[in-house]
């Protein structure tokens, strides 16, 4: 029954979802949308669930104490303190007790999580007790301080000078960076790839240094020369390679898409 | 007299450093020698530091692909719908936040009504900055929801797309501030995509411009532009021209959409243009890429005539 009902739903939404996009009939567009609310609603519960994994996978490596367990510590106060900042925001002149109020809620956590992680009873339920503690204080912070405020409905907590900062100032050079190292690690690659070993790579080869050539304004005139080159490159063997891509995947997507609907591809239901 | 500005220097100097240094390799290359990677590194990070200290600036001229963008937005009447959506990230931002900047601009100055929005949750905190510091300071005329509105960052990703192409309303009821869609004049007659007279995506990643081609712009035949990061851009061709009417590919089409920008409106001359600025970096870059890639080859066929004599 466990499986058999999870099979059914499937089946019949999914059949319903492909015959829909041939029925043109008001009743047919209205059951459709109706389903397309329900998409909003499941990528909600994905979102909370998504959140709820990430806490688990982090929590259960610092009790195992992994490999590179004070990542996991890093990770998750870095989740605790975006949340605390996307849904705080100061009201008034000053931040008043803002930032101990937010290290006293990320300790009272910190608290309970190593009450989780803690083989000790006696440890683990002390470590709950200063975090229930801490977070009792952190409550009554936020009660009587009235620099700040919780905003649950609004999106305040985006326009909170600390949530900017942290994300302007800490994800966009952090990612940046990430990226940034691909240049090298794409030169030396080119450098070793990039060799006329027989007839095939040297086409390759000649390609690629052609569409290089075209987007280079240093080489003014001879890029002028590559510019048709590199666009038949580009329009002609590109897109011909391409197409012949999508089509592929597009039948491959609805030959799966049927084994989904008729049972016989199981595993998004994982073990069972 | 021959007047030589800073970034001219630079040019000079970088050009002879990386020459003598690429010379040099070469000479190795000749005796066969293979080039540590960390040699290859050194000079990336040259081509790369060097346009950006210097401030060296190419001039560019906007290809087709680039230039049917240009042309629809100037070509569509005051006070056409555009919705522009930012789906990119801080990793992808350096490539396309460029092209973000300038279509802001160009949409504002011919006077028409822009949506701003994202798929990806990221790209609301990067649409926020880029409006804020990058747009609006040049349109202070320019009114929030009768001029521009902001919807922010929506999850569901290509769910959002399905809905929207029908009910724009029911995905987006209020704006980023909370305030209802049906008391914004933008919104006034929109009902769903189709309401727009051209829908953008900006980014590479999923959900981005590929979504949108498939579940809102080509099913109800919306026109559509889209730039994408340079890695991006061949898969983008097959829809070229007709489910996408152009296409800025990377840094190079972000600098020919300024270029072409620039030059036709003399109120944004010395606008600062990151996309020309970026094309330094990434042109030297290239060349030396270039450079190692035909010592590469010549180091191999030292070997292999060593190896066939042997």
């Amino acid at each position: 029954m466990r499986r058999q009902i999870p099979f059914a739903l499937v089946f019949i939404f999914g059949t319903f979802m492909v015959f829909q996009y041939f029925v043109p009939h008001e009743t047919s567009e209205w059951i459709y949308e109706y389903l397309l609310d329900w998409i909003a609603i499941i990528g909600i519960f994905a979102l909370a669930l998504g959140i709820w994994s990430f806490y688990k996978v982090s929590v259960d490596k610092i009790k195992d104490k992994n490999e590179d367990w004070p990542y996991s510590v890093i990770s998750l106060s870095g989740l605790f303190v975006m949340i605390f900042f996307g849904f705080t925001a100061r009201t008034g002149e000053s931040w008043g007790f803002y930032f101990p109020a937010l290290l006293i809620l990320t300790a009272g956590l910190g608290m309970f999580t190593m009450a989780y992680t803690e083989t000790s009873s006696s440890k683990s339920k002390t470590s709950a007790m200063i975090g229930l503690g801490l977070i009792v204080v952190f409550v009554i912070i936020s009660i009587m301080d009235n620099s700040w405020n919780f905003y649950f409905y609004t999106q305040e907590g985006l326009k909170n000078i600390a949530f900017i900062s942290f994300f302007e100032h800490i994800m966009i050079p952090i990612q940046a960076t990430m990226f940034s190292l691909l240049a090298f690690f794409i030169s030396s690659a080119a450098y070793r790839a990039f060799r006329a070993r027989n007839l095939l790579s040297s086409i390759l080869l000649i390609a690629a240094l052609i569409v290089m050539l075209r987007f280079n304004p240093y080489l003014g005139p001879v890029s002028g020369l590559m510019a048709d080159g590199a666009d038949w490159l580009i329009n002609v063997p590109n897109l011909a390679a391409k197409r012949a891509i999508i089509i592929g995947i597009g039948l491959g997507i609805v030959a799966t898409s049927l084994k989904v609907l008729l049972g016989i591809e199981r595993s998004y239901m994982g073990k069972g | 007299m021959l007047l030589l500005t800073f970034s001219d220097i630079g040019l000079i100097v970088t050009l002879v450093i990386i020459a003598a240094g690429l010379g040099l390799i070469l000479k190795l290359a000749l005796k066969g020698k293979e080039i540590d990677r960390r040699i290859i590194f050194i000079f990336i990070f040259f081509s790369v530091a060097s346009p950006i200290i210097f401030q060296i600036k190419f001039s560019e001229k906007a290809t087709a692909v680039v230039k049917s963008i240009y042309d629809k937005i100037d070509n569509l009447p005051e006070g056409s719908k555009i919705l522009i959506s930012f789906d990119f990230d801080p990793a992808m931002a350096p490539e396309v936040q460029p092209m973000a900047i300038v279509l802001g601009r160009h949409a504002l100055i011919k006077g028409h009504e822009v949506v701003f929005m994202s798929l990806w949750t990221t790209g609301q905190s990067l649409l926020t900055e880029i409006i804020n510091e990058y747009i609006l300071p040049d349109f202070p005329e320019k009114q929030e929801f009768i001029d521009y509105v902001t919807l922010g960052f929506k999850a569901g990703n290509e769910g959002v797309l399905k809905v929207i192409a029908t009910d724009f309303k029911k995905m987006f009821p209020v704006d980023n501030n909370g305030r209802p869609l049906d008391s914004i004049p933008i919104f006034d007659g929109v009902k769903s995509c189709s309401d727009f007279d051209l829908v953008i995506s900006i980014g590479g990643g999923k959900p981005g411009p590929k979504e949108w081609i498939l579940f809102v712009t080509d099913p109800s035949n919306i026109p559509m532009a889209v730039g994408v990061a340079a890695v991006i851009a061949p898969q983008m061709y097959p829809y070229y021209p007709a489910q996408v009417l152009g296409i800025m590919g990377g840094v190079k089409g972000a600098a020919e959409y300024e270029s072409e920008f620039i030059g036709n409106y003399e109120r944004f001359k010395d606008m600062k243009t990151p996309g020309l600025l970026t094309m330094g970096p990434q042109t030297l870059a290239h060349t030396v890429i270039m450079a190692f890639i035909i010592i590469g080859n010549i180091i191999y066929f030292r070997k292999r005539k060593k190896e066939a004599k042997s």
